[in-house]
């Protein structure tokens, strides 16, 4: 029984300088419960059903990534309570003195985790339980479903498997601890604390050295994923500037302390004054022995901020272009006039057939009676030219196209839409109307590089021979507009031209855009739901239709915002806290060192104001240096980031880069603060 | 003859009403400039409660203590600091070095904070490191050091403020015989050539031998007080051993 008295005691005892550890598990555990509640929260929600199984694949991916989170925390929880055993050899070293067993160490220890983990546990959990009803408020927010009513929700399968998966962890703990344990020396613990620090300089030709080399490796890898990000052919090549990323941020650290002691040692005006030669030795020994969880923390951090600006950027550019991009109910696309050699191409005979046949002619094949449904109905075709693929197109802009950009296809038959057809399109999706002389034509586009391309040709005044006949570019650049209604901006062009010179083309596709005949959302919910039957119609199995509908576009758009903004979020917050509870429990775990230490410059005369000021700017750069590092890197790859995103539609970053600045400021800069007062407290004069 | 320290019937008690402790009882004493004073006393008698209410470490329950006139019993706060930074220099048993910083860097801090250009530091310590015979070690870090260079290194730190007094909590306590000697040799040579007054605690006869004073403490009140006058060094530490055996034994046994 005294075991647990005993460990009692010492969690009390501890509690304030542990104080930060443990509201770092309770956010753990809390932020867990929170991520895998999702989908019994999101239960009652009155919505639509198709947003049921978005979150039900929320929920599918947001467990994926709780493996995830519980190896990083697993981490975080084994490497604080290794650190707080070391603190506390001496404490040890006295046990076994008095004759106490290894074993029975081990199991003061056993109860120790035990007590914190419960305790961490029940607290989290009741968090977790808290925040997770405005989670659902969120969530509801998100897919703009409506809350009803608001229901207290506990997930108990959430809190099953929180219990399982921390369980596990603390197990893993209690197992470390142990060996950890077993493998001390008794005359090792008892002489723990009084090593005196040894410092040693490195060698500052070497430190030169080693820096340079970080920061060419640094520049290269940049240069791969900005510039030369167009090089990158195949996945696997962007583990080569990732790797390169991670050495060079180990050497950085390693070399720059001692590199930047060296600098300020020799401004000596600036080091001998004040306390600054304490202060700068202080974090250049501190940087120094934890050189490898700088990195880490580094590296985390930086994930953290593109995981987090990424994500925004995601779901704003998701969301943001639906409703322009979608001006119609629905638009329903059909391959026409297939030959014989499409069955090569995997088309059966069925659907050969059928593209011989209008869109209007189909439905009828299916006894669906649109005019009875639909509203602004228009139908037009898209036509096409045997020998216009892109290559031919661009002109004599070709062959720097390919240099520029090798991997793009541009051997696909272009589209072509008369004038008459486009305009009356145009009027329908409020996009501005054209006028072409009987000599031209002009490019309708919506994607950011293909636009750029195809600018190149418009510029060289490519003539493009139709029927014989030549015709200019109307204008040196691309309209933006497009036809199908998508989620993003995917026009990748089609070519508008006078109708007549459209008359020996070959048809590809007709196309027909229409709004539902009903006003309210119920209505149309209707509609949309016979629509949707349609695709089990026997006949529409065999044919060559294709359908899009606002709503499923909505639905599709707005559930990949929610999932990437929840798994931002999530991975997000697991970096911030795990990075920034290591710094504060590496640097509160040397205040009794430092207690000493001020205690000495308290004898020389020095004042509160000067020791405050001392501690602050410690503690201060010593949480900035990872973090302007991984600002540095997180500037290149959120570059990389846009420029994989750029597809997806024109990305809003700035406003993502702020919210992410706004979370990073509270919850490290909070860390800090909180790190600032302990320290402050432990180092204060009795 | 100017007056440094001025100590004016000063008590210091600890524990409850119920089991108080007298650590310090009534004690009055009065330091000159340019003395060396040497405090001697067992375990427990009180001397290094003395010295800490002195340095205004801690603070006596009743009475007054002057240093160079002001009354630094009514200190308080950033007043303190100031105090212990321009009147004051410390000498510990265990150095007390800043153990991140080299021995130039722990002797500079003490200029430092007080806001001393780096040229008027460097000049200083300079001067110092000469006199002190560690021009060699400033360099060193102070786990590359002897503990009777460490212990010089801090002599060096607590004087190169030109402070009002210097004091000194068993500084031989830490160190062999050789180093001890030629650190004691070190204050004299500060004392008598640069008129430090030095205020210094100890149980050993031998280092005291080396004050120009001696003051006896005994469960927590003044026992006795001699002069080294005209004598030789030798001479002293006799009549000091006299004294001693007169107290009961070797100061280090509770008699």
């Amino acid at each position: 029984m005294r075991f647990h008295k005993l460990s009692l005691k010492n969690i009390q005892k501890s509690f304030k300088d542990y104080a930060i550890y443990f509201f770092t598990l309770i956010l753990g555990v809390a932020i867990f419960y929170v991520f895998n509640a999702i989908d019994s929260q999101t239960v009652l929600l009155n919505t639509q059903s198709y947003v049921y199984e978005l979150i039900k694949m929320m929920t599918n991916m947001l467990s994926g990534v709780s493996v995830f989170v519980s190896v990083i925390l697993g981490f975080l929880i084994i490497y604080a309570s290794r650190f707080l055993i070391k603190r506390r050899h001496k404490e040890f070293g006295i046990y076994m003195l008095l004759g106490m067993s290894k074993r029975k160490i081990s199991m003061i220890l056993f109860f120790e985790t035990l007590f914190i983990g419960i305790l961490s546990l029940g607290v989290g959990l009741i968090l977790g339980v808290v925040l997770s009803q405005f989670m659902s408020i969120l969530v509801a927010n998100m897919f703009e479903a409506d809350m009803t009513s608001f229901t207290f929700i506990v997930s108990k399968s959430a809190i099953i498997k929180t219990l399982i998966y921390f369980g596990i962890m603390y197990f893993l703990v209690m197992i470390f601890n142990t060996i950890s344990i077993s493998k001390c020396k008794l005359i090792d613990l008892l002489h723990s604390e009084k090593k005196s620090e040894q410092v040693k300089l490195k060698n500052p030709i070497l430190c030169t050295i080693l820096f340079l080399i970080a920061v060419a490796m640094l520049s290269y890898a940049y240069y791969c994923v900005t510039i030369g990000a167009k090089d990158l052919y195949y996945a696997y090549e962007i583990f080569i500037p990732i790797g390169l990323g991670c050495l060079a941020t180990f050497l950085i650290f390693f070399s720059l302390s001692g590199l930047l002691l060296r600098i300020f040692m020799s401004m000596k005006g600036l080091y001998y004054r004040g306390l600054n030669s304490f202060t700068l030795r202080q974090i250049s020994s501190k940087v120094n022995t934890t050189v490898f969880s700088m990195t880490i923390i580094c590296l985390m951090l930086f994930l953290t901020i593109c995981v987090f600006s990424a994500s925004l950027s995601l779901k704003n550019s998701l969301t943001q272009n639906l409703e322009e991009l979608t001006p119609v109910d629905i638009s329903i696309s059909k391959r026409r006039n297939f030959d014989e050699k499409a069955l090569e191409d995997g088309w059966s005979l069925e659907q050969i057939e059928d593209s011989k046949k209008t869109i209007p002619e189909s439905f009828l094949e299916m006894d669906f009676d649109y005019q009875n449904y639909f509203e602004d109905i228009f139908e037009f075709n898209v036509y096409t030219f045997s020998d216009m693929t892109i290559a031919n197109t661009l002109g004599s802009v070709y062959d720097e196209i390919v240099e520029l950009y090798p991997f793009l296809s541009y051997d696909t038959a272009e589209e072509f839409v008369s004038l008459s057809d486009y305009n009356k399109l145009a009027r329908m999706y409020g996009l501005d109307e054209l006028s072409l002389r009987d000599n031209e034509y002009a490019i309708v586009a919506d994607y950011d590089q293909w636009i750029t391309i195809r600018n190149d040709g418009l510029k060289a005044n490519t003539p493009l021979v139709l029927n014989g006949k030549s015709y200019y570019p109307n204008r040196e650049e691309c309209i933006y507009g497009f036809m199908d209604i998508a989620s993003n901006h995917i026009n990748i062009g089609f070519f508008v031209v006078p109708d007549e010179a459209l008359n020996a083309a070959d048809l590809y596709r007709s196309l027909m855009v229409a709004n539902y005949k009903g006003i309210t959302d119920v209505e149309k919910e209707h509609i949309e739901k016979v629509v949707h039957d349609l695709e089990d119609n026997s006949y529409a199995l065999n044919s060559t239709l294709s359908v899009s509908t606002k709503l499923t576009i909505y639905a599709a758009s707005v559930g990949l915002g929610a999932m990437v903004t929840f798994i931002g979020l999530y991975l997000g917050l697991i970096f911030l806290i795990s990075s920034a509870a290591i710094l504060a429990l590496k640097e509160l775990s040397e205040s009794t060192d430092n207690k000493e230490r001020f205690q000495m410059l308290r004898n020389l005369g020095a004042d509160e104001k000067m020791i405050n000021k001392a501690l602050f700017y410690q503690i201060l750069i010593f949480f900035l240096c990872p973090l302007l590092l991984a600002c540095i890197h997180s500037v290149f790859g959120i570059l990389f980031c846009n420029y994989i995103l750029e597809s997806m539609g024109t990305t809003q970053l700035l406003t993502s880069i702020f919210t992410t600045a706004g979370f990073l400021i509270f919850i490290y800069g909070g860390y800090f603060l909180i790190t600032y007062y302990c320290s402050k407290n432990i180092i204060k004069e009795r | 003859m100017k007056n440094i320290l001025k100590i004016d019937k000063i008590e210091k008690y600890y524990g409850s009403k119920s089991s108080l402790t007298k650590a310090i009882d009534n004690i009055s004493f009065e330091v000159d400039e340019g003395e060396f004073v040497a405090i001697m006393g067992a375990s427990g008698s009180g001397k290094t409660t003395l010295l800490n209410c002195i340095s205004t470490i801690d603070k006596v329950t009743s009475g007054h203590i002057y240093v160079d006139g002001m009354d630094i019993t009514k200190l308080k706060g950033n007043d303190l600091n100031k105090f212990r930074r321009e009147k004051l220099g410390f000498i510990f048993q265990d150095f007390n070095l800043l153990d991140t910083l080299t021995a130039y860097e722990n002797i500079a801090l003490a200029l430092s904070i007080q806001n001393k250009s780096y040229k008027e530091i460097e000049e200083s310590i300079q001067d110092i490191s000469a006199k002190l015979n560690i021009s060699d070690v400033l360099a060193k870090y102070p786990y590359q050091m002897s503990g009777g260079q460490k212990q010089r290194v801090a002599s060096a730190r607590a004087i190169i403020t030109k402070p009002s007094l210097v004091l000194a909590d068993e500084p031989t306590g830490a160190l062999d015989s050789k180093s001890a000697k030629m650190l004691l040799e070190s204050f004299q040579y500060l004392n008598e050539l640069m008129q430090t007054t030095i205020l210094m605690v100890t149980h050993d006869s031998f280092s005291a031998s080396y004050a120009s004073r001696v003051i006896f403490i005994k469960d927590g009140k003044i026992f006795h007080e001699i002069r080294k006058g005209n004598a030789s060094r030798k001479e002293f530490f006799d009549k000091i051993i006299d004294v001693v055996t007169l107290l009961g034994g070797d100061l280090n046994e509770v008699s």
